[in-house]
């Protein structure tokens, strides 16, 4: 099979590409090198200029300033027909007037490629559809849809494939299912591929790699547990998963930890893990990590006492609590449910402790809400 | 691929072929429009301020600048003036009150026949709609079905006619516009996401008010494009007057033709066309803005 | 109240049967009277024939001035079509000046009546010396089918999702090849009805015609010119045909496009 791309090979380089739209700046000073052959996900809520990066590479839209480099190649100001890129567009953008064989055929036709019928079924064979190839674009379901416009895609063995929300238009459950799928392809294939979602556990299921963006920038780029683990910016605390912030200020410090005061109680941040830019900080904590215990209850690591339960849902595989702290914060708590305690409820008062290494540290001048809103406009 | 490594200078040279090519794709058909729609209106103008050539032949003209033509023009015609927007305005409003339970029926009532049944609304006008209008004089006339059943009911007086009467002229004008008013009807409500109805019943409101508050105001682009599809033929048309009515039922098209081909009097043909031209392309602007729909086409 | 009932229910349906059978009464007149062996005025029901539609050109200059209808209406289509679709492809696939002007240009046709339409156009052709005949009336009849094509062409164009030319070029096919493998096929459906609504407005036009013909005799106006001594059946043949004709061709292309499209 040949390539679109045999001597275009290599990293994907994005340096310093801003893209205005009047006064709106989509994309501002972007610089990004996305490693070949990876899984790489640009995650971020709508508006963030994900979208726009994409049409950038893929050549629809031409930055306002900087470069975009594929190995030694700058392919900045290039057409889209010129370019080692192919896209799994949003709502797939099948041709509806061709048949599935066509529309998989149209990329190599106009490259000239000889052996068209042996690609096309090899990719039907790839994607497990090899019985529709006659088959007109309306009479697929949804999912065959997706696999047919990835198909259309990789058949042309890019440098570089982009996804731009490829599985939005799922239901959930055959969205998992191509999650894994779609990791499994690109195994399989060893192409690039570069994946735009506003999604987290999308990005964090098949990403090797996820750059969280927000306003044009990259907040924190890292692999998916970096990321959850240890996020920089409330925006990726918030946008990735939930966390609990907590206002507090740098004591002192004990071997690889500092001695945080939040609202008067003592707790222990690790130095890793810490981001803070002076002794203010955010202290950040994940409700699963969180033990919950009625008080008095004798507890280990980071405790903080002086919570009631403000509210209790039970959700099967675990129950979430609402923990009004003696400040007025609202702590949320996720417990699983497999140790058969006896339950705790609304207005019982209660104690919660973590360990410390599960604690991040954010400066303390930030928004502790940035991010949270915009999460949940998107679910 | 050398073509990835097309060069600054050849990328803005494309792009300026590309800033050419919609001029060329315009060219053609607005250099027709051109000359054979604006220059004759152009003409029309001229022509409308002629008087005769003194002891000429009948038909010739010169150019004297004779704005009272226009005066001239309409104190004459002022009966077929007002007659033809009398008679537009009642035939707009008639088909508008049969187009839009027919719109309506196709868009949300018909099922699977949705299509059938809107090429059944056009199918009437493959029919030359010279032989339909002739059909209607001949159907209503005298030695036709209805009159004698309507004499026979006592509906009508036994010297009452059901032709060569406004009536007729009106039903005509109704009866040949009708697709005009209700495409655009059917395009506007089926655009309509029922579910806004059925939301606006969950919100307690009755079938009537849900019509007025919710489809209605949905539907009025369709209804602003519908009356002046129909509208604008209407006032112009002179062939269902011709057809259909008698010489009290004149309207300016009628006017316009005869002076054009009878009398051989261009000016006021051209008066009067500009008159009518204008006075619609008025009431069509003031009809927009209140309307509030400004993209039409 | 069981009646009432019923009928509340079903008041759109019956409104509908109404209104469709208005819609039908002339055409089904002309059609059963295309049958009537009434002789020359076809006035009154004599008795059954199939001699009419055995022999429409029975009655002398039916069938010349048919014949001049078509003639005209393929022409004038043909050429209303290409620039119409032309200034459809500007419209709604590129960036220009005076794109304003170029849609008061393209509406002021359709919000002109007939009357100023053809009487400004003969009163052209007279000034310039150019008498009224066959190819005044497909000029004037391409001039009022353009805009017509524009508005059905371009509403098509609107349709389409930018996304598959960009998918297009995404997959390697430059401008030219965008537009021919992708645009143009999927905008044809547009361009085949415009054609459909350009021919049908020109078979069907009377009064514009009427100003620029001449001598020249068109279908409609054989009719008007015959309905004052009565028309002959074989006009009402050759109407009923027109009618089955393009429902035909309707049907026809509603069931190719719902094959193609399974």
């Amino acid at each position: 099979m040949a390539d679109a791309s045999s001597s275009t090979r290599g990293d994907l380089r994005i340096v310093n590409v801003t893209k205005s739209f009047g006064d709106f700046t989509a994309v501002d000073d972007l610089t990004l090198t996305i490693p070949e052959g990876s899984f790489f996900a640009l995650l971020g809520p709508s508006g963030c200029g994900k979208t726009t990066t994409l049409r950038m590479v893929a050549g629809l839209e031409e930055p306002t300033q900087g470069s975009i480099h594929i190995g030694s190649t700058d392919i900045t100001h290039t057409r889209p027909y010129q370019r080692p890129v192919n896209t799994v567009f949003q709502n797939y953008a099948l041709f509806p007037h061709l048949s599935i064989y066509e529309n998989i055929a149209f990329g190599l036709r106009r490259r000239g490629i000889k052996d068209v019928k042996e690609a096309v079924n090899k990719v039907l064979n790839l994607v497990e559809l090899p019985h529709l190839a006659e088959r007109k674009p309306v009479q697929l379901s949804g999912g065959q849809q997706q696999r047919i416009a990835l198909a259309r895609a990789i058949v042309n063995r890019p440098a570089l494939l982009l996804l731009d929300e490829p599985l939005g238009a799922l239901d959930l459950k055959l969205r998992r299912q191509m999650q894994i799928e779609l990791k499994w392809i690109q195994t399989e294939v060893g192409i690039t591929f570069v994946h735009v979602t506003h999604d987290q556990e999308e990005a964090m299921t098949m990403a090797d790699t996820i750059a969280v963006m927000n306003e044009g920038k990259v907040e924190q780029m890292g692999t998916p547990a970096d990321l959850y683990d240890n996020p920089k910016t409330a925006f990726v605390a918030n946008f990735l998963g939930q966390s609990n912030l907590i206002e507090g200020r740098i004591e002192g410090n004990d071997g690889d930890n500092f001695v945080v005061d939040v609202f008067g109680q003592k707790i222990k941040i690790n130095k890793n893990r810490s981001h803070a830019k002076d002794s203010s900080v955010l202290a950040g904590i994940r409700p699963e990590k969180i033990r919950i215990q009625p008080a008095g209850t004798a507890m280990s690591g980071n405790v903080l006492t002086g919570g009631v339960i403000s509210d209790a849902s039970y959700i099967g595989v675990s129950t979430q609590f609402q923990v009004e702290m003696p400040w007025k914060q609202e702590l949320m708590v996720f417990e699983q449910n497999d140790d058969g305690v006896a339950p705790l409820e609304k207005g019982d008062a209660v104690t919660l402790s973590w360990e410390p290494v599960f604690t991040f540290a954010l400066d303390g001048r930030e928004d502790a809400f940035a991010g949270s809103e915009v999460h949940a406009d998107e679910e | 691929m050398a073509l990835l490594h097309a060069s600054g200078s050849k990328v803005s040279s494309l792009k300026e072929k590309r800033s050419l090519l919609p001029y060329l794709l315009l060219a053609p058909g607005i250099l027709w429009l051109f000359t054979f729609f604006i220059l004759p209106i152009v003409n029309l103008a001229q022509t409308s301020t002629q008087t005769p050539v003194t002891n000429g032949d009948t038909g010739s003209y010169e150019q004297t600048f004779r704005f009272a033509n226009y005066i001239d023009a309409f104190v004459d015609n002022k009966e077929q003036f007002s007659r033809s927007f009398i008679y537009a305005f009642l035939a707009t409003a008639l088909a508008l009150a049969i187009a839009y339970p027919l719109a309506y029926g196709i868009a949300f009532k018909s099922g699977k026949y949705k299509n059938l049944l809107l090429v059944l609304v056009v199918a009437p006008f493959f029919t030359s709609f010279l032989l339909r209008t002739i059909a209607w004089k001949q159907i209503l006339g005298e030695e036709g079905p209805v009159i004698s059943v309507f004499r026979g009911l006592h509906i009508i007086g036994q010297n009452t006619s059901l032709t060569a009467s406004a009536f007729a002229v009106v039903t005509g004008l109704t009866y040949n516009f009708l697709p005009f008013m209700t495409l655009p009807l059917y395009a506007s409500l089926e655009r309509i996401d029922p579910r806004t109805m059925e939301a606006a019943g969950d919100l307690y409101a009755n079938a009537f008010t849900t019509f007025r508050k919710v489809t209605l105001p949905l539907s009025l682009p369709g209804v602003v494009a519908g009356t002046l599809l129909t509208f604008i033929p209407a006032a112009g048309d002179y062939v269902n007057a011709a057809i259909l009515g008698n010489p009290n039922t004149k309207m300016l098209g009628n006017v316009i033709e005869s002076r054009f081909f009878k009398i051989v009097d261009y000016p006021t043909a051209a008066a009067l066309s500009f008159t009518l031209m204008t006075a619609i392309l008025i009431l069509v602007t003031v009809y927009i803005r209140k309307a509030g729909t400004e993209e039409l086409v | 109240m069981r009646l009432t009932w019923w009928f509340r229910k079903n008041l759109i349906r019956v409104y509908m049967v109404l209104g469709f059978t208005y819609l039908f009464i002339p055409v089904a007149y002309t059609f059963a009277f295309s049958f009537n062996n009434g002789g020359k005025s076809n006035l009154v029901w004599k008795s059954f024939t199939l001699g009419n539609w055995q022999n429409p050109c029975g009655a002398p200059d039916v069938c010349v001035a048919l014949g001049n209808s078509i003639r005209v209406g393929v022409i004038s289509t043909v050429l209303a079509t290409i620039l119409g679709t032309l200034i459809a492809f500007a419209i709604g696939r590129h960036q220009f000046k005076g794109r304003s002007t170029i849609n008061t240009l393209i509406f002021l046709p359709m919000a002109t009546p007939e009357v100023v339409l053809g009487a400004s156009l003969l009163a052209m052709f007279l000034n310039l010396g150019i008498n009224p005949g066959f190819w005044p009336v497909v000029i004037a009849h391409v001039m009022f089918c353009i805009s017509f094509v524009v508005v059905t062409v371009k509403a098509r164009i609107a349709s389409l999702d930018p996304r598959l030319e960009q998918a297009a070029m995404d997959l390697y096919a430059n401008e030219f090849e965008t537009f021919r493998k992708v645009t143009l096929p999927l905008v044809a459906p547009g361009i085949a009805g415009a054609a459909l609504l350009a021919f049908s407005l020109s078979f069907d036009d009377f009064i514009i015609t009427n100003f620029n013909s001449g001598t020249l005799t068109t279908f409609p106006k054989f009719v008007y010119v015959a309905s004052a001594r009565g028309i002959p059946a074989q006009a009402n043949v050759i109407g009923s045909a027109m009618f089955f004709l393009a429902l035909f061709i309707v049907i026809a292309g509603q069931l190719v496009s719902r094959r193609k499209a399974r």
